[in-house]
């Protein structure tokens, strides 16, 4: 298993009064993402753990997109993957971040 | 969204959801409450060193909540986690929650089992064996104790192996056309048997064996559903208050219904022999028809209605 | 030669074998005799000799004193040569193997139909188990090499040299073979491509064909699988070639007449059905939300603002997706009638609901797929169907039809280059390319305009012409990473590669590069047709690449400005949230909801049935 702990300055929180959502299974292509609202509004910590090697860059790339994109101030945010596409691993970040804002679980 | 001549249902499916997905529309809106949940990341310290992924629930989510405002206690298997399987951390999670329904006449007298599993992890197979093992005590022991165990059958992985014993165990079962419930699998028992035997790729082969229409019809099920949420829903709701005492006049008489269907159908070779010996007008067509003509069809079968559980 | 061959030919092959006998007898010269048999034995047009040099001068403004018709003797001696095992026509399918070893000689081209879809299998195990040593050398020309016999002919020596369109299955078998020097491959061609070359250079001694049912007199009725066998079987046989067919039964009379009987020499009853793999079947379950969210985009970015009505859909579960949302999505966006209308395609399940809906106007298919006649014997306004009823295929005409009366092909690739070039052949696997490169590919012989052609053709010109000029959509449709994480845009296609190490004259490439329109990802769309320089071209695609190697090397501030021209456009520029891109677009979620949306006239293969 190959772990990544990536931790990110943003503009600000993202909206909503959840305190923590998951969104996505472990399953082969695909991940969970586990978001916990813990951190300071300017902060947000990523932690990865993959049974993939060698994409580490790949992974700092779509995370850095979408705490661009999102701006997830507060969270803490935990993967699980399965062997998932870049593009599955944004969309599952994206789906999770609209169930925070969307209130409570 | 303009969708005027779909022939079917357009809610949520059980097959196609997820373990959570499932739970959200089952119970009532926003009533589940999870025990030891994601955030507490109480998963298998055992996959790591198999290099495979953990996940934060270990594939099995338990809780409690409502449904038709009456109180309940829930477990969900995740069918797409390592197949649903029971295992060192999913198999105590269950058996925390049946034993805890068993010993305290306080909580909910009703544990709905989402079922979702191929048996036993096999990264984990002692622990996996003996958590399916005390789980069927403890399912047994809370029946006796007056708690309702329903079982809901209808996730890809089906209930298999461990799974498929726990169901057996159970107060009743639900199960749709997509569940499947049985003890060896059909990959099993090709590799065991050969591919004469058993054609574990030849699905309609398959689900005509172990799939939720055959265990309807001869009484291996207790309610039918349709492949959605909503209908399971509905389905459970109708079982909840109907479960016997769980006493030695049940027992018996689900030995005579036992005995009873073997003498019916024990000499059949196939699903559609089966069909056949319990007066199905057109077996063949069984498979193929839609879920209210089935579930017609299975209001005029005798044997399919003789739960004596 | 004596003119009595003319009678002949038109005869009973027991009577041919004697009248052959007595032809050679009026051979004077017992060397020409010998002569005459070698040629007739090779099948190959040579001269024959004069009987004396002088005599040739003397006459060297006559007539030719070359023998015309070698092929039809040897065509003949054949036949003589397998009467033992024929009553009439028919053979017993115990005699196949002798029937096989008395009509194939030595270094024959012969096509064992073989195509994608339906299998000549009973044929192709007998002609496995022919004698090697006198069974030698086969020059196999057929459209698909897809079962394991294929390849043990090979493996055998019984075959040698290859020509084929695609290979599916064995793609990893056959690059095997080439790099044993099993095989020497002549080349991988497009469906139209082999088929035309069975009239010029690749005509086949021998076809082994595949039919459900056959007449004494060897009419044969293929049903919806007619697919290859028309072309292969006039090609052979007005070539003098033999053509012999499996069928499932033998029947008094045939429900129709695909191939008349008159071009069949002998008909086997297998004992059992041919095989048929059911290539276009797509569970709409396994569609992820991705491939939903780049079927939106081909909608709302390609279909909408073109017009698209007349287009080719590959097998992909990305197409697959376009069709199942037609009825919904496309729906919501008041599409209905203005795209999509006409098909050239195979009888996609995952196209019911749109048919039912009354998206679908016309359907010219090229093979059929299992389990999907009743339904198309049911709805003969949509499908070509024969007086019998049963659905007409044609993989030559419906090829035609996909190159020169289609706007639009979209398909599926597994690599594209910084050209745009495709290829699905990787390191270790000669796929094959089937008919994408024709469909994709720019017809240049087109006459007749479009709006979306014409549209195509403005944007591809720009302003530096005043003579009007259409121009085909050839999109493809991919996810920017494959299977096992392999990224789809890469620097240099494997093909190339490949190509190098078995010294192969042409790189396999499946769509050039120029032809090309337009690239969808999960990404965006990249406009190829608006790309002025090489340089705006690799940087669109780049830019659609998404976090592959090639697309994090991308010019971020030339990706922006292609984006400011819509040379890309991003799910966003087009109104389309990621997001909403989910499987409840989907209308129909299963194999057993395109059943019920059919009205139970399709009938999913076992495998598929999880019911």
């Amino acid at each position: 298993m190959e772990n990544l702990k990536l931790r990110f300055t943003t503009r600000g929180p993202i909206p909503g009064t959840a305190r923590s959502t998951i969104v996505g299974v472990v399953a082969s292509g695909n991940l969970e993402v586990l978001l916990e609202r813990v951190l300071d509004q300017n902060e947000c910590a990523v932690e990865i753990a993959t049974p993939v090697r060698g994409y580490d860059d790949v992974w700092k790339a779509v995370v850095a997109d979408f705490v661009e994109r999102a701006s997830p101030g507060g969270m803490r945010i935990s993967i699980n993957d399965g062997g998932a596409r870049p593009d599955t691993v944004a969309l599952r970040l994206m789906q999770g971040v609209r169930t925070m804002e969307a209130g409570d679980e | 969204m303009s969708e005027t001549g779909r022939p079917f249902a357009a809610s949520a499916s059980w097959f196609l959801s997820t373990a959570r997905e499932r739970l959200a529309k089952l119970l009532d809106a926003g009533s589940f409450t999870e025990f030891v949940p994601p955030s507490e990341r109480v998963q298998s310290p055992h996959l790591a060193l198999f290099d495979l992924p953990a996940a934060f629930d270990d594939g099995m989510i338990v809780g409690c909540g409502r449904l038709g405002g009456k109180s309940v206690l829930v477990a969900a298997q995740e069918g797409q986690f390592m197949g649903g399987t029971f295992a060192e951390v999913s198999g105590a999670k269950l058996l925390g929650l049946i034993r805890a329904a068993r010993d305290d006449e306080k909580l909910p007298r009703t544990i709905l089992l989402l079922l979702d599993s191929g048996g036993v992890r096999l990264q984990e197979a002692n622990a996996g064996e003996l958590a399916v093992a005390e789980v069927m005590r403890a399912i047994v022991e809370a029946r006796a104790a007056g708690v309702a165990v329903i079982a809901l059958v209808g996730g890809r992985a089906g209930a298999f192996g461990g799974a498929g014993l726990t169901a057996a165990t159970c107060s009743a079962i639900v199960i749709s056309e997509q569940g499947r419930t049985g003890v060896t699998g059909p990959e099993v028992i090709e590799t065991n048997k050969g591919v004469e035997e058993f054609d574990s790729r030849d699905k309609a082969l398959v689900w005509s064996v172990t799939g939720g229409r055959t265990r309807r019809l001869i009484g291996g099920a207790d309610a039918y559903a349709e492949d959605t949420v909503a209908s399971f829903r509905e389905a459970t709701l109708a079982l909840m208050g109907k479960a016997r005492p769980f006493d030695l006049a049940t027992l018996r008489a689900e030995l005579a219904r036992l005995a009873g269907r073997v003498g019916r159908l024990g000499g059949c070779d196939s699903a559609v022999a089966m069909w056949s010996a319990l007066g199905v007008a057109d077996p063949r067509a069984t498979a193929d028809m839609d879920d209210p003509a089935f579930v017609a069809l299975v209001a005029d079968v005798k044997g399919a209605g003789d739960d004596a559980r | 030669m004596p003119s009595a061959n003319h009678s002949v030919y038109e005869a009973h092959p027991v009577r041919v074998a004697a009248a052959v006998e007595e032809a050679a007898h009026k051979v004077g010269e017992a060397t020409e005799q010998e002569n005459c048999k070698a040629v007739a034995r090779e099948g190959a047009a040579v001269f024959r000799p004069g009987a004396r040099g002088s005599s040739m001068n003397a006459r060297s403004n006559g007539p030719s004193q070359r023998a015309w018709d070698t092929a039809r003797q040897s065509r003949e001696q054949r036949l003589a040569a397998a009467a033992r095992y024929a009553r009439g026509k028919l053979v017993s399918h115990e005699d196949a193997t002798k029937l096989l070893e008395a009509v194939v000689r030595a270094g024959d081209r012969v096509c064992l139909e073989g195509d994608n879809q339906k299998q000549a299998d009973f044929l192709a195990a007998r002609l496995a188990e022919v004698d090697p040593a006198v069974v030698k050398g086969l020059h196999i020309v057929q459209s698909g090499v897809v079962l394991a016999e294929h390849l043990d002919l090979f493996e055998a020596g019984i075959a040698k040299r290859l020509d084929f369109s695609y290979s599916g299955p064995q793609g990893a078998a056959i690059a095997r073979a080439l790099k044993a020097g099993k095989i020497e491959l002549g080349a991988v061609h497009t469906y139209l491509e082999l088929f035309s070359r069975y009239f010029v250079d690749l005509t086949p001694h021998v076809a082994l064909t595949v039919a459900r049912c056959a007449d004494r007199e060897g009419n044969l009725y293929m049903g919806p699988n007619t697919e290859d066998s028309p072309v292969v079987i006039e090609a052979t046989a007005f070539k003098q070639g033999i053509v012999i067919a499996q069928v499932n039964e033998l029947v008094d009379k045939v429900p129709r007449v695909d191939v008349p009987g008159d071009r069949v020499d002998f008909v086997v009853a297998a004992p059992s059905n041919f095989y048929v793999e059911p290539l276009f079947t797509r569970d709409p379950a396994q569609i992820t939300e991705t491939q939903i969210l780049s079927a939106m985009l081909a909608i709302k970015g390609i279909y909408e603002p073109y017009g698209v009505k007349r287009l080719n859909h590959g097998i992909g579960f990305n197409t697959a997706a376009i069709e199942l949302i037609l009825p919904t999505y496309a729906e919501r966006l008041g599409l209905k009638g203005r795209i999509a209308t006409h098909f050239a395609l195979n009888p996609h399940p995952t196209l019911i609901p749109a048919i039912e809906s009354g998206w679908v106007e016309q359907v010219h298919s090229f093979g059929s797929e299992v389990g999907m006649d009743d339904y198309m014997r049911a709805r003969p306004d949509i499908f070509f169907t024969g007086r019998d009823g049963s659905m007409a295929s044609n993989r030559m005409y419906c090829q035609s039809a996909g190159l020169y009366a289609t706007d639009l092909f979209i398909g599926s690739t597994l690599q594209i280059d910084l050209a745009g070039n495709s290829s699905t052949f990787t390191k270790d696997r000669i796929a094959g390319f089937g008919g994408a490169p024709n469909m994709g590919s720019d017809p240049r012989g087109r006459r007749h305009a479009s709006d979306a052609w014409l549209k195509a053709g403005r944007e591809a010109a720009g302003e530096t012409t005043s003579l009007p000029r259409g121009r085909k959509l050839v999109v493809q449709i991919v996810e920017t990473f494959g299977e096992k994480l392999s990224p789809t845009f890469v620097e240099n296609l494997d093909s190339i590669e490949l190509a190098k190490s078995l010294d192969l004259a042409l790189p396999p490439v499946m769509i050039y590069g120029d032809d090309v329109s337009h690239i969808v990802t999960e990404e965006g769309i990249a406009n190829l047709l608006l790309c002025r320089t090489p340089a705006e071209r690799e940087q669109a695609i780049r830019g659609v690449a998404g976090y592959t190697d090639v697309g994090r090397a991308r010019d971020a501030r030339a990706v922006e400005d292609l984006r400011a021209r819509k040379v890309i456009q991003r799910p966003e520029d087009l109104g389309i949230d990621p997001l909403d891109a989910n499987r409840s677009l989907l209308a129909a979620r299963s194999i057993k909801e395109l059943m019920r949306w059919s009205g139970n006239l399709y009938d999913p293969p076992r495998k598929f049935r999880n019911w």
